[in-house]
Formats: C-alpha cells, structure tokens, sequence
C-alpha cells in the first residue's frame, strides 16, 4: 500500500526539531532511518500529517567515550555500529546483537535512537539497553535530561519521551576487565523479530557472578527483566534460575508462538547464555 | 486536500536528475514512475522482500523504506545503471549459467545484495552468503543455485579456479 498524504520537512537543527515538535504535536513525527516508520506508514497503521527528517542534524551520529560510558548517537545506523571498534570493545552486548537485527539493507539506514525509540518489544536494541543499565538522553525545549533504561520504557511501543522532545543519544557503561555479557534468540529465520531473545551483562569476580542483569524480549509488552533468576544466578544456580524464571515471566500467546512455548524457551536461553557468562575470558 | 510537493535534485546511475515529487512518495516508485527504471521491483512495501533494493550513496537500501524526498543530494544506483557499468557482468552470467532465477522477479535485488557482500571482500562461507541474502525472498529457485552462483563468482574475484 501507500501511506497517506504527508508534508516533509528537512530539520537542519535540534531547536528545529523542538520547535516543528511543539508546533505540529501528535500530526508531527520523527524521521530517522524510517525502516520501521514507513513501513507502518506504507500499510496506513497511521497517517501524521508531517515528517521531520532529523538525519541532516549535525553531532548526532558519534560514538565517544565519557567518564567510564559510551555514548553512541541516536543517528548512528546499525551498520556503523557493527563496525564501530569502540562498540565491541566497549560494549560487546550490543555489537553482539547487531547482526540479529533485520538484514544488511535495514541495517545500512535503521539507526540505534530510532530501535530505542521506537521500543518494539520483540527487537534486540532495547533488551541490550536495559540489561546494560544504559540511559538514554532527551532534549527539549529545556535541554537534556537522562532516564534510566528501567524507567524509560513504559508499555507497548510507550517510551518516557515527552511530546516534544528527541531521544538524541544512549549512553552504557563501558565494559571493564570483569564484565561480561550474552546474547542468545530464537527467530524462526535470521533477520526476523524474536519469539524470544534474552540480553545479559554481568560483572564476574573470580569466576562467580557478582552482578547479573538478565533482559528479555519478546515476552510482554516491553523489555523485561528477570530479577528472581538474576538473584539466583549470582546465588551460584542456573537450575535455580531457571526455575525462577515462572516468577518472572508471563508471556503472552502471539502468532510467533504460545506463551507456554516461550516460557519454556526462556529456559533454554538462560542455560545457554549463564554457562557463556561464566566462561568467557 | 493536494498532497504537499518537494523538491529534489540528486544523480541516478551517475546522470543528474531534477524533479518534482509527492512527499509521499517512496525511492522505488519514484525511480519506477518518474525515470521508467523499472528494473528496481515493489513487492511487499513494507521492507520485507527485498525486491525494491537499490544503492544509496553507495550502500544498499529498501527502496520502499526510503522517500524520494530524503533523496534530495544522494547518489543513487540501480541494477539498469550497475548492469550499463558491468560492474556485475560476472555475477549477471553465473546466475543465467546456474539458473539462479526463474521468474526473476527478485533477481534485481539479489544481485545488487550479493555484490555489496562480494565488495566487503574475501569468499564468504555458504552459510554468510546465506545470512546476507537473508532479507530477499526468491519464491521460485530455492535459493541453492542462487548461493552456488555467487560462491562461484566470489571464489573467481579472488584467483580461485571455477
């Protein structure tokens, strides 16, 4: 199909952005690598009366280290990502899950602020976010501000991101001699949405998890973490986990699969991703 | 209400083009409608077939999932332009030679793929020809004689005998 009228308008500046946003309201919506967007926009699920195309803003597509974070650019696109060496040294997670996300082609245009903002709850981006404890920065018309990855995302496709304000970066910690992290999904076939995903970091002292933030997708209507696993992972049991992964979760059913079947896949990704945590390096 | 209008100027396969378009209006259509370069196929619109795959500023993209619009200054390629260049004669004569296509509905996009993952260098392995192709659907071949087509070429761009 083809999507609705609209107006396009190329922003040359963040005030510009601030300014179209707190104009045009709810008619307004952000442009970024558009490979969710217009695609919703192609099958009329909705039809905003004006694009703003943030792509030609300036500064918003770095990745720099700052006081023990990484900061990447929300308009960094997925494929800069992938072949960012600050990304997999410094946040192995995410470099990890790249590839899983969609296909070359999407990868070359879809940008990491979008996969945030958008906050689709079965992608990849988010669930790393939350299991690093990473933030996320918003600017508006009063300038920036951080929210936590625990509290930014909301409910289904609902962010803390206020009506006129720009997810213009996220930050993470940078990964340290004692971090260690995995990453496991089940999709029918590469480049497809998860039926389930699991995104992990954990900090390991001599050879026991001290620290684990398991982060799982697919599950609900957001990322979601496991906290009893997590306080039965560093209790030293992966049995015990995954046993407390029935308190935990409560996955709906979807057209991927039962929520029966990924409560039981869950399972299987924790086992697999606990023993990598502990093993690696 | 008329639908709002930009103005963009931008190369395609290396000629300058100026226009008027809707700013609905997405890459592949445009290129289709407004410049009768109908080799570039529309199949599901929504970015999940990958017939509509073509370059911009040298990285292949969903032409459904980009606008006309956004193109204003970009350097865009289709398979006519890469095809007119031979920059792909290689990959064009294993895929007749193999009978990688049937229908040819997808071919277009699958050649411009297979050779950005062909430009990244080396012989990929069957198994990251695979993944690469990932995002293209062929309905008719399989995929098999598509992967032995572009192993071959990838093995004969890098002095193996094939």
């Amino acid at each position: 199909m083809k999507p609705a009228p609209f107006a396009y308008r190329k922003a040359r500046s963040l005030d510009e952005v601030i300014a179209l946003l707190t104009e045009h309201g709810e008619n307004a919506r952000l442009l970024a690598g558009g490979q969710s967007l217009l695609a919703t926009l192609n099958m009329r699920l909705s039809a905003p009366k004006l694009l703003v195309d943030i792509n030609a803003i300036d500064g918003l597509d770095r990745v720099v280290r700052k006081d023990g974070q990484l900061e990447i650019g929300a308009l960094v696109r997925h494929a800069t990502a992938e072949r960012a060496r600050e990304i997999s040294e410094l946040a192995p997670l995410i470099a990890r899950a790249l590839p899983h996300i969609a296909h070359p082609a999407i990868r070359n245009r879809g940008t990491i602020g979008g996969s945030i903002a958008f906050a689709d709850p079965a992608a990849e981006l988010p669930a790393c976010l939350l299991a690093l404890g990473g933030e996320v920065e918003l600017t508006g018309a009063n300038g920036r501000r951080a929210v936590k990855a625990d509290e930014f995302f909301k409910g289904l496709y609902q962010t803390a991101i206020a009506p006129a304000e720009v997810l213009t970066a996220i930050r993470v910690p940078a990964a340290t001699a004692k971090s260690r992290c995995g990453f496991a999904e089940f999709a029918r076939r590469h480049g497809d949405y998860a039926m389930v995903g699991l995104a992990t970091s954990a900090q390991v002292e001599s050879k026991r998890i001290a620290e684990v933030r398991l982060a799982y997708f697919g599950v609900g209507a957001t990322p979601l973490r496991a906290k009893n696993a997590e306080a039965a992972l560093v209790n030293g049991s992966v049995e015990d986990a995954i046993a407390a992964l029935a308190r935990d979760l409560d996955p709906p059913d979807d057209v991927h699969a039962s929520g029966r079947l990924k409560k039981h896949l869950a399972g299987v990704l924790l086992r697999r991703v606990a023993h990598e945590l502990v093993e690696q390096p | 209400m008329t639908a709002p209008t930009c103005e963009i100027r931008l190369t395609v396969n290396g000629e300058p083009v100026s226009c008027t378009v809707e700013a609905r209006k997405n890459l592949v259509d445009f290129l289709r409608e407004d410049l009768a370069l109908t080799g570039s196929h529309v199949g599901c619109e929504h970015g999940v077939c990958g017939a509509c795959t073509v370059r911009l500023d040298g990285a292949i993209v969903r032409g459904c999932l980009v606008l006309a619009a956004q193109c204003d200054g970009a350097r865009v390629e289709t398979i006519e332009g890469l095809s007119d260049s031979g920059e792909i004669a290689d990959l064009q004569a294993a895929f007749e030679r193999r009978n990688a296509l049937q229908c040819g509905y997808c071919t277009p996009g699958m050649l411009l793929t297979a050779q950005e993952l062909l430009r990244n260098g080396g012989v990929p392995s069957r198994a990251q020809i695979r993944e690469y192709l990932s995002g293209n659907y062929c309905r008719c071949t399989g995929y098999q004689a598509i992967v032995d087509a572009i192993e071959a070429v990838a093995q004969a761009r890098n002095g193996g005998a094939r």
